[in-house]
């Protein structure tokens, strides 16, 4: 199917699709902010995303059929010209974000309207286009300093949406400048590293820094850039002690931005840190092989069941979901720790299943949301009895995150154990138990809420109510998509292991 | 000791600055200062970058007037007329001119652009906070905050 759509895609438009599809969207923005209202600003975000999403397919395409895309901007050669590049690990990065920014999108019309105030929505669907456009670019980039650049372009405007929750929660102001204050440190840090870096090897082509720093790994000044940029990019993804901006920025943040934030933004600067890790440092380098086990291994575990045991503790639901990411973050970080090819695939996989499963539960909540108003665990009652659909969906999910089989949610998990296993690490492999266990708890106190609990009496019989069709479809499709991967997880498993033999084979090849 | 100051002075001066900024950002509780404080940060990363882009005994990186584009060492003897004499001569050789590197400029100018647009967004939220809370000192805004927590519970 995704030939079928590429090969509708003109030519001309092909042979630009890595420029444009970042372009785009990054332009749209520009139109959209002049718009009187909302609604045709979310009409231009649509065309926006859909645009994006379609030339992430044709280049996805390419990938597949002739290996590495490059394009070279504005016609400046590689390594002297900033480069677009994309192989499998990009491709399937590009797929996922554009891909969920797209639903989200379709999702945002009825949220938005509910939670934003009309004199603000245009420029809030132009910020949400500047983000989206800055992922994206960061997702193709070829160039450190450029990836930088577009790290900064979608931080900023997603500061500016995080605090646009004001309206609903006036905690939102404060999320959103202590999200600024920890994600400007961060790529500070990255950039002193890239710095650093090009100190060492007078290049920032990153494929170029990569030949180079073979001979270079004795290096003090490209050992500091490596503390560097792991940091900076840590504290962007969200590792388990750089996490601390997070719980409140997606539980304030409007619902639709905690969406996207959740299933598109940590996912980016995660595969930045894959990216520095295996391709642009030289990974067989002892201070390297060292920060596999002794910082990524370890902490993702440790971030795997402290966040997962404060999340058993929140009484806000998004808070609950969103100390749960954490914990997935911690997922990624151990198969990233394994540093084998099983271990980054088992990764990667978890963090295409953790795009759905938290944009579908962040969905629902949504959903509750623009009904009964929904933020405490206790306000999800009887939910079950009178939205039935977006319960159903929302228990699918839920299941999924906890990792029962006939969800996708159980795929990551069995791949990563077996990751494990395969380097004799049983420590892991019991902490990825332990870890789903409390994930069935604090799963299981949403699901109680929303089935068992009783609703609240004082309003009388509970009428049944429904949210808007526009946040329904796109929740079933990803509730959908998490049941249909459990029973063919071949297409998501080729990905991410297309994606980790990219990482692993590296740019320099 | 004093040859080794001066040989890193440079360096020195960024490390103090960035500890000075990372220091106000983690100490204060004062939101504003919080940004002065970063934007001390930032800025002590430009001067890191100028300061590598420097070569010693470099010249400005400007090409004389007619010394044309084509810097593949193939001017001829065209360039070396008029102009910068010393640089147009240097050009002629095609080889051994030595001018500063002019690429980090190029990306702090970037990287300035993005501090500041962090700047205004950061300022502007602080003057929501400030509309907000009335405040802008770090824990009176948690106590008003940890206030309607607890109203919640008791309603």
């Amino acid at each position: 199917m995704m030939e079928w759509i590429a090969a509708l895609v003109p030519a001309l438009l092909t042979e630009h699709a890595p420029a444009v599809l970042v372009v785009a969207p990054l332009l749209l923005a520009a139109v959209a902010a002049l718009m009187p209202e909302g609604r045709s600003a979310w009409a231009i975000a649509l065309v926006g995303t859909l645009v994006s999403a379609v030339l992430s397919i044709v280049v996805a395409v390419d990938v597949q059929t002739g290996g590495v895309v490059s394009y070279a901007l504005g016609g400046w050669e590689p390594p002297v010209g900033i480069e677009f590049r994309a192989d499998a690990l990009n491709a399937a990065l590009l797929l996922l974000v554009s891909g969920l920014g797209l639903l989200s999108v379709v999702y945002a019309l009825p949220s938005v309207a509910d939670e934003i105030e009309p004199h603000k929505r245009a420029l809030f669907y132009s910020a949400f286009l500047v983000c989206f456009s800055g992922l994206l670019g960061v997702a193709i980039t070829g160039d450190a300093f450029n990836m930088f650049v577009f790290l900064e372009i979608s931080s900023i405007s997603t500061y500016v949406l995080v605090g646009m929750g004001a309206g609903q929660d006036r905690r939102a102001l404060t999320a959103a400048y202590n999200y600024l204050i920890l994600g400007t440190i961060g790529a500070t840090f990255f950039v002193i590293g890239v710095g650093f870096l090009y100190m060492a090897t007078g290049t920032l082509n990153m494929a170029d820094i990569a030949t180079r720093l073979p001979d270079l790994s004795g290096s003090r000044v490209v050992q500091a850039a490596f503390a560097f940029i792991i940091v900076g990019l840590g504290l962007k993804a969200a590792m388990f002690p750089l996490h601390l901006w997070l719980p409140n920025a997606y539980a304030f943040a409007p619902n639709f931005v905690t969406i996207f934030l959740a299933s598109t933004a940590t996912k980016v600067a995660f595969y930045t840190l894959i990216r520095f890790l295996f391709d642009v440092f030289y990974p067989d380098a002892a201070f390297v092989q060292a920060s596999f086990v002794w910082v990524f291994a370890v902490l993702g575990v440790i971030g795997m069941i402290a966040a997962s045991v404060q999340a058993v503790f929140q009484s806000d639901a998004r808070r609950l979901l969103a100390f749960s990411s954490v914990a997935q973050v911690g997922y990624m970080m151990l198969g990233l720790g394994m540093g084998s090819a099983a271990g980054i695939s088992a990764g990667l996989l978890h963090l295409m299943n953790h795009a759905m499963m938290k944009g579908a539960l962040f969905m629902a909540l949504g959903g509750f949301a623009i009904r009964f108003g929904v933020r405490r665990i206790s306000d999800l009652n009887g939910l079950g009895r009178t939205m039935p659909a977006t319960a159903v969906a929302f228990t699918i999910a839920a299941l999924s995150l906890v990792g029962l089989p006939a969800t996708i949610g159980f795929w990551s998990k069995w791949y990563l154990g077996i990751a494990a296993l395969e380097q004799g690490w049983w420590w892991a492999l019991a902490a990825i138990i332990i870890s789903s266990i409390l994930a069935f708890f604090y799963a299981g106190r949403l699901l109680l809420a929303v089935w068992i609990a009783k609703s609240p009496e004082h309003h009388g019989v509970p009428a049944r109510a429904r949210s808007p069709m526009m946040m329904i479809v796109p929740l079933w499709i990803l509730a959908a998509a998490n049941i249909w991967f459990f029973f063919d997880p071949e297409p998501l498993l080729a990905l991410a292991r297309a994606a980790a033999d990219a990482a692993i084979t590296g740019a320099g090849q | 000791m004093v040859e080794l100051i001066a040989e890193r002075f440079n360096f020195i001066v960024v490390i103090i600055l960035m500890m000075t900024g990372l220091y106000a950002v983690v100490a204060t509780g004062n939101l504003v200062k919080r940004l002065v404080g970063l934007s001390l940060f930032q800025t002590s990363v430009f001067l890191l970058y100028i300061t590598l882009s420097n070569v010693a005994g470099g010249l400005p990186p400007i090409l004389p007037a007619d010394a044309g584009y084509g810097g593949e060492g193939g001017h001829g003897g065209d360039a070396a007329h008029g102009g910068d004499a010393a640089y147009g001569e240097a050009a002629a050789q095609g080889t051994d001119v030595i001018y500063s590197n002019p690429l980090p400029h190029v990306l702090i100018l970037t990287a300035i652009v993005v501090g500041v647009a962090t700047l205004a967004v950061g300022l502007a939220l602080v003057v929501r906070i400030r509309e907000t809370y009335g405040t802008i000192e770090d824990e009176a805004i948690n106590r008003a905050d940890y206030a309607i927590d607890s109203e919640e519970k008791s309603s």
